[in-house]
Formats: C-alpha cells, structure tokens, sequence
C-alpha cells in the first residue's frame, strides 16, 4: 500500500446541530461565574482553548451541552456559557448518552477527570465508547485526586507516596488510551494542556468526528502532583514526545510501521498507545462505525413513518388490542 | 350425555405443575376465557426464580391461581377450591393451600417411583389414603395427550409437552369457558410450527371431549357472568398497564418518552413492552447498569423527554444517588420500582412492599420526593398517569410504587376514553423571566431556579432554547438565579422550599374515599378504621366485606399518595377509635402515620412473599372491634 493514509472527514459529529449566523467570540462563551480553580491549573488553559475554539464551531451557543461528572475540572460547565449540567461522580458519560440520544440536534461534551472517568465511572466510560455515542469526551489527567485533597488515582504511577499511600501505591495504573481502545473506542487521541495548537487541533477533530470521541488532556495539578508532564513541555521536550500524524513512519521495539488512525484493525494502534518513551500524543484511531443515537433514532423514525395514524389514534389502539369484549 | 350442572357463584383454581410444564399459559388462557366469558376475575401467578430449577422437584415447582366469579372480587383467593396437580412435587407443594374438600385432578401419569422420591414422598399420596378428605380425579393427562396427537408423528417429549393444554380443555369444559380464543391464540403462536399447532389444538379439544364423553366428573359447574359497568374491556396484568400508562402520558403531555432501564425481576416486562412502541417516539435504552439506566432518563428529561426508569428495589438501592440529583436539579423523571422480597436479593419472584421508607427517606440529605402507589393490575395505568403528572407539573423525580403482585397478577379492565385522561402541560420555559438591573425594557435573563408562585416548580428549559443557556449541577444552588452557593441561610431556605414544593402537591389531590357505609347511619357507625396502600387494596377490601357480613361495622380508606399523604388523612384518622394498617413489611405506613399524625395505629405485617389474605385481615379486624 503506498497511499498516504490521510484523516479525511469522516461525517461530522455535529452534521445535525443547527449553525449560527452571528459573528462568535471566546466572551460569548465565557459565563459571568467567577473560575475557582488553583492558580496555576492546568485546567485553566483548557478552559480558554475550548472558550476560544468553540466560536471557530460556528454552532448555535444554546445547542451545546457540556456533562460534567464530580471532581476538579468537573467545575467546567459552570464557566462556559452554554447548556451545562454538573452532575455526579462518575455518572457523566451515562446522563450524556441520555441527552444524544434523545436530541441529535445538540453538540454533547462530557468533561471528567481520572478519577470520575476511571474510577468511580469506569463503567460508564467503556459502555459509551463501545455504544459509540456521539459524545465528545475530554479527560483531563492530572494522576491524581484534586478535590479530595491529594490521594493517588487510577493513573497515577505504581509506588507513587500520597495522602492515602504513605509508603507507596500497590496499583497498577490504567493507561487511558490503551483502556479505550481496548473498549473499541472509535476516535482516540491524546494532547496536553500546555500545548494550545496541538490542544486545540485535536478538539477540533474530536468535535467533528461521529460516534464517541475520547480526548486524553494530559493536566498539571500544581497543588498535589506538580511537574508530573514537565519533561513533556517546552522546547527540551522534543525528543520525549511522539507528536503522531496520518503517515507517520513510528517504531515500537523492533517494528516500524505507518501511523494510520482509520486502520480499522487496532493492533498497531494499541502498540503505539503502549509506548511510554517517547510519549505519543495525537491522534490515535479515528475509524468510522455506526453510532448507537443514530441507530436508536433510526429504529424509532422508521417506526413512526411507518404509520398514518395520529398518536392519539395509535394509542386508541394501543389501549384496545388483544382479547377485549364489550358490556351494554 | 346429560349432566347434572351446578352453579356457583365464584371458583379459585390452582394449576400447578413444573417450572416446563407451561403452566403460567395454561392459567393465563383459562383467565383470558373467562375474561371473554363475562366473569369477573383476579390471578396470582407464583414461579420460581430459576428458569428451569431441576426437574420434578418442589423448588422448581410453578403455580397459577385464578379466582372468577359472577359478583365483582377483589383478591386472587385466599384458598384454592380446585388444584389442577401436574406432577407429585405440585401436589406436595400445594397441599398444605387447600381446605378440606377441596376437588384435586392430578396428572398420575409422573405418579412414579423416581418422580415421587424428588418430591419427597415415601409412599405414593394417590394410593396411601392421606387424600382421603378431597375429592381428587386420577386423570393419566400426560398418557392421554401421547395417545391423541400420535398421528402427528412428534417426539415423545414434544407430544408429552401439550399435556398442559388437555388439562385445559378438560377444565373448560368442567367449568364451560368458551374455547374460541384459545384456538384462535394457538393458531397464532404456532403458526410456523404447524405440527405443534395442530398437535396443541387436538390435545385442547380432546381433553374437552374426555370431560365431556367419560363419567370421571359427574357434575359441570356453570359461573354466570358478573354484572359489569358499561364499556369496553380487556384483562390486563400489572406490568401492562403501567407501561401503557406511561405510553398514555407521553401522549397526552406531547412529550417523547425514554426508558433507561437494566433488566430486573419483576421489572424486565416493562423495558419488553416499552421496547415494543417505537412508534410512540417511545426511545427504550438498555444500560450497562441501573446507574446508567437512570442517569440516562435523567439526561434525556433535561433535554426535553419523559424520562422513566424502571426496576426493582435492588436496583432503587443503585440509583440513589442519581434520584438525589434529580431532586436537586428539579427536573422531572419517573423512577418505577416494582417491589420484591428483600433485603439484598431475596424474593426475586414474590411480592413485598417493603420499600416505602426507602422511597421516602432512602437518600442523602433532605430530598423528598413525590410517592404514588397503584392499588390493583389495572390501576397501574391510572397510576402511571399521575405519577407522570407530578413529575412534569414540580419538576420532580417521582417514585411509582408497584410490587410483584400488580406486575404478574391481572384482572379486566375498562379501556378508558382518551378524553377521559387527564392532559399534561410540560410548560417548557422560552422566555427569559428575569430582570437584570442593566436592562430597561423587562426580562433580559433567565433564572433557572425563580419558581412558579403557586405550584413553586422552577421553569423546565431544555438545550435549543436561545437565551435560555444556564447550567445547573447537584451543589446547592443560590434561590432564583441558581448559581453555587454556600451561604447558609439559602441552604436552609432551599431546603425549605424543596420540601414544601412537594408538600403543595397535596392542594391538588381530590378528597379521600372512605368506604364506611355505616357513616350515613348517623349512630356513631364504625369504631375501626383500615388504612392501606398498594396491592394490599384487594385483600383488605375483601377482608373488610367478611366483616361487614359477619354484622360488624368496620371503614376502609387506601391511600395511593404516600407522599405527600391527602391532606384531609389526618381529620379522618381522627373520626376512628382503632386503626388498623395492613402491610406486606414491618410496619411502614405505620410508622409514617404514626410520626406524622400521633395516631396509635395498629400493624397487620406479614412477610410472605404472597398477597395477605383476606381471612387474617377479617381476623385482625375482628380483634380491634
Ligand atoms: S487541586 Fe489541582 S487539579 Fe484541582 S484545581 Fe487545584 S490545581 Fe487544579
């Protein structure tokens, strides 16, 4: 094969979201509520990556929906003036498929964390991936538990001494991209928050891919893990980042091979997510499979269609079949 | 030939058999004949909670009752008159259920050795004299059915497997069902099948013409049909009704109905049928647990739909945490809990009502939500409807509590009018409904949590809605414009007003129904009131008439609002000495009528798994005159 493989559009996850015709800036995404994060959080430049890069979307502000579950950047709604609901631990991915499934016209974001998406909602996370939902995930790693004050999480590296783990964590760490993958994920990339083009780029192909689409932002937590992505910044970092492109010859071990994203076999995809130096961020898969709202919605249009009758008539129906007999 | 016929006015009949026996189609198809026939009826299906439990033995035992009468009744039975027995291990099983008397038809053909030891006989009941004190009829069903359909050419086992319907036709014919609609019904369900239709069909006829040809049963009996209100009918099971229920308030409140729902006994027939009605817009999800099944309604309800989840108690243990945030996000969500025998997974098959207080109080923090319990199969319906109206009118997740009794039992029901069903408003907010100090030509925002004066629900605003973009989480919100807050005096105020939000529910329940007839005498009358709720309405009902006919006044009043409870409860709780609160727990509504009212109520808790008769409720009532 010597075609270059390329990230063509691969229908866009927000086809059915009404557009805006307004002029759009970051300020009419940013709500009038005061950010409460630690000076110096990561999370900050997401917030403002994801304010200025939603205008570029050109969407109706009110038909974007942002699902946050419990935990630092899980306070992320609250500071974009869009439809937002803060929910509970773990449960984001759950409420949202909820949401896509019932209204194709809206663009659904969930916003977790490690903990929120790894731990406590570990299940939610893989069934939507799976499911393919249309949802756009952003999971903020920071390897640590923010708001509870400082306890190892469920990526946090093997041995690593916390509040909780005086003499070292015994856990194994889930690596993020290799778990959705492994989930059948369609769309899996990687960034980090220091990085606004490469940040930004990546939600841009996220945002425009169909079916459940999880972004890994690696995220510095000055307060409780601070410098845990440091080698991975600044112009040092070059040698210890794998910055992926469609057509980029990568080698793991003794393999070299071409990044392809949409190779619907995963294996090379999988090897690639499993190498720790260098770091590769990007994209990781982006493949094309049928998504579970559009084929819920799907089944329930061509059952409706199906049918002449008025819904009241249908339930006229409905509440007189089988064996009925009448009295006089 | 000619035979002597007997009326009665009302019959229980128990067919029981092995979990493969088909047993809960047999009872099912006689109950939809007598439906047809006229008579009124009430069923109590039991089965195990294993698929098929081992062969022949007394777990794997399954049992259909039926009660039809020619008055209107109000329980399955308490006692069958009748136990069709298709094996020893049914026959042994159900025994200790029947009175003295009572006629026994068993099936001798599985009479044997092995047979008898897996039921835990020593010596075999047929012939040890121990029946002595029943009528009982050695009937060789299974030899019989063998014999009549080996024209069709079928295995032993496949031919041996429509003895359930030769047992049917010999009973319409002892108690003159009509048989059309369970010929039309096999034609239907084997129509691909067509030597097992065809072998089904004879077995049913021949086990109808072996009543009518031999001398084993001296006397029919003939039921007339029960006077019944003008209209059109069906018989309908518990788990239906609701799920038409629902179907009918996404249709009346123009709303598109999701279910999120993970399977669960005695749930699951819901996500079925639901599952069934695409082309209501009805969206059903399967989700990876009751968590995701309720978060999912919850996601759906903010964006604009009927948002449902249904289960049992196990799985409104899981979903705690979600009704929680439902409170707190006022949006409107409908949390079916079909209640079964607990704690933990106890009784999955049998019925229980020991999930009030979990309703009630089974959350973190104050967070009351509305209670709705549907009193009858049938009733689920109605019950449904209301349940939907609370929930979209406050803005509130809302608990439907039925029980494994309502779901499988069923009885005919009177297909409402469309017109007669009350229409919904969802109200979606459009506008903004709040005046900043900037603006000078009216509301310019919108304030997700300013309530309406009167009902105190806050505007339901979906996504899509311009001008109305807001965000809401479950961190206390500040009163009106909804932002965090962690100011003490609105905590207290939001906790205030959650709580009187649903407590203004009660200005729009209708009166109370008291059934105490002796009220209008003027002397005094009864000194002793029953209070139930839920599926305890027939037996108590029924309790209540044994009373009545025995010459004692005694007054009823059922409650399907548990919370909030109608507000006249209190006065009338007053007007009696004695009260009396029948319950399938430990005392529930007792408790609960006990905190709220001072009143010195009296429990009648039995915790069978099976609906309370209406013997000990005449006897507890009986205590208290
Ligand atoms: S604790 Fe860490 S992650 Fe949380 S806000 Fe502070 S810096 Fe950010």
């Amino acid at each position: 094969m010597t075609a270059e493989p390329s990230l063509h559009p691969l229908g866009s996850g927000l086809e059915l979201v009404p557009t805006s015709h307004e002029p759009q800036s970051g300020k009419d995404y940013t709500s009038d509520q005061e950010v409460r994060w630690c000076p110096g959080c990561g999370d900050y430049a997401v917030l403002k990556a994801v304010q200025s890069f939603l205008p570029d979307l050109g969407l109706r502000r009110e038909n974007i929906v942002f699902v946050s579950g419990i935990g630092c950047s899980s306070r992320f709604p609250y500071y974009l003036d869009t439809f937002g609901m803060h929910s509970i631990h773990g449960r984001a991915p759950a409420i949202a498929t909820g949401i896509a499934v019932s209204r194709p016209d809206l663009s659904v974001w969930v916003v977790t964390g490690d903990g929120d998406a790894l731990s406590i909602g570990g299940n939610h996370l893989i069934h939507a991936l799976r499911r393919n939902v249309n949802l756009t995930i952003l999971l903020f790693n920071n390897r640590i538990y923010g708001l509870t004050k400082g306890q190892y999480s469920p990526t946090s590296e093997a041995g690593k001494v916390t509040k909780s783990t005086p003499v070292g964590s015994i856990d194994h760490p889930f690596n993020p991209v290799s778990l959705a993958l492994g989930a059948e994920a369609t769309f899996v990339a990687r960034t980090i928050d220091s990085d606004r083009r490469h940040l930004t780029s990546v939600l841009a192909a996220a945002a425009a891919h169909r079916g459940a689409a999880l972004v890994e932002i690696y995220q510095n937590c000055p307060i409780f893990n601070d410098g845990a992505f440091d080698d991975l910044r600044g112009p040092a970092s070059d040698d210890r980042i794998l910055r992926l492109e469609p057509g980029l010859d990568v080698t793991v071990g003794d393999r070299t091979w071409r990044h392809d994203p949409t190779a619907v076999d995963p294996s090379d995809q999988f090897a690639l997510s499993r190498l720790e130096d260098p770091v590769p961020v990007g994209i990781f898969r982006q493949v094309e499979r049928a998504t579970y709202d559009d084929e819920a919605r799907e089944q329930v249009a061509s059952a409706v269609a199906a049918s002449t009758a008025t819904r009241e008539e249908r339930l006229a129906g409905l509440l007189n079949a089988g064996d009925t007999w009448t009295v006089v | 030939m000619p035979r002597q016929v007997t009326r009665l006015d009302r019959v229980v009949i128990r067919f029981a058999g092995d979990s493969g026996d088909g047993m809960q189609l047999t009872g099912t198809r006689f109950t939809q004949e007598s439906a047809i026939f006229g008579n009124d009826l009430m069923t109590l299906p039991n089965f195990p909670a294993e698929i098929r439990a081992p062969q022949g033995t007394i777990p794997g035992v399954s049992s259909f009752q039926i009660h039809f009468a020619d008055h209107d009744i109000l329980t399955a039975g308490d006692a069958p008159d009748v136990l069709v027995a298709m094996n020893p291990a049914a026959l042994r099983a159900n025994l200790a259920d029947l009175p003295k008397g009572a006629t026994i038809i068993v099936d001798t053909h599985d009479f044997t050795g092995r047979n008898l030891a897996k039921a835990g006989y020593d010596a075999d009941p047929l012939e040890s004299g121990e029946l002595d004190a029943y009528q009982l009829h050695r009937v060789d069903l299974t030899g019989m059915t063998v014999e009549a359909v080996k024209e069709f050419g079928l295995s032993r086992k496949d031919a041996a497997r429509a003895k359930n319907m030769f047992a049917l036709g010999l009973l319409c014919w002892l108690y003159g069902r009509p048989t059309e609609s369970t010929i039309g019904f096999l034609e239907r369900q084997f129509a691909r099948a067509p030597e097992i239709r065809d072998a089904n069909i004879l077995a049913f006829t021949t086990g109808w013409n072996f009543g009518e040809t031999t001398e084993t049963f001296a006397v029919r009996y003939e039921i007339a049909p029960a006077a019944q209100a003008p209209g059109t009918y069906r018989n309908i099971t518990g788990n239906l009704a609701l799920a038409h229920g629902l179907v009918a308030a996404a249709v009346r409140s123009g709303l598109p109905l999701f279910l999120g729902s993970y399977p669960i006994t005695p749930a699951s027939d819901i996500l079925h049928e639901l599952s069934r009605q695409k082309v209501f817009g009805v969206t059903t999800f399967q989700a990876e647990d009751e968590i995701a099944g309720i978060g999912a309604a919850l996601g759906a309800a903010y964006a604009g739909s009927l948002g449902v989840t249904t289960t049992s108690g196990p799985g409104v243990s899981l979903k705690s945490e979600a009704i929680g945030l439902a409170v707190a996000l006022e949006l409107p969500l409908l949390v079916v809990n079909v209640q079964r025998g607990g704690p933990s997974t106890g009784l999955p098959t049998k019925t229980e009502q020991a999930d009030l207080l979990q309703a009630m109080y089974g959350r973190n923090g104050e967070a009351p939500i509305p209670i709705v319990a549907p009193s009858t199969p049938s009733d689920c319906f109605a019950a449904a409807l209301e349940a939907a109206r609370i929930a979209i009118t406050w803005r509130t997740p809302v608990m439907l509590l039925s029980d494994g009794y309502l779901a499988n039992g069923s009885e005919p029901w009177r297909i409402p009018d469309l017109d007669d069903l009350p229409a919904i408003d969802p109200g979606f907010a459009t506008t903004p409904n709040h005046t900043s100090k900037a603006s000078s030509n009216g509301a310019d925002e919108f304030w997700p949590y300013q309530r309406d004066p009167e009902t105190l629900a806050r505007p339901w605003a979906v996504p899509g809605t311009a001008g109305l973009e807001h965000r809401i989480g479950g961190l206390e919100k500040g009163d009106g414009h909804g932002n965090i807050s962690y100011d003490p005096a609105n905590h207290d105020l939001m906790v205030h007003t959650r709580a009187a939000k649903v407590a203004r529910i009660a200005d729009t329940l209708p009166p109370l129904t008291v059934d105490d007839p002796s009220a209008a005498r003027g002397d005094g009358g009864a000194r002793v009131l029953v209070v139930g709720w839920g599926s305890t309405y027939g037996p108590i009902a029924a309790g209540v008439r044994l009373v009545r006919g025995a010459g004692h006044d005694v007054a009823q009043v059922h409650l399907r609002h548990l919370n909030p409870l109608p507000r006249d409860l209190g006065e009338i709780l007053k007007r009696y000495d004695r009260v009396l609160v029948p319950e399938m727990n430990l005392g529930q509504l007792s408790l609960l009528l006990r905190a709220r009212y001072l009143v010195d109520a009296v429990g009648l808790n039995v915790v069978r798994g099976l609906p309370l008769t209406s013997g000990e409720i005449a006897d507890a009532i009986e205590e208290l005159l």
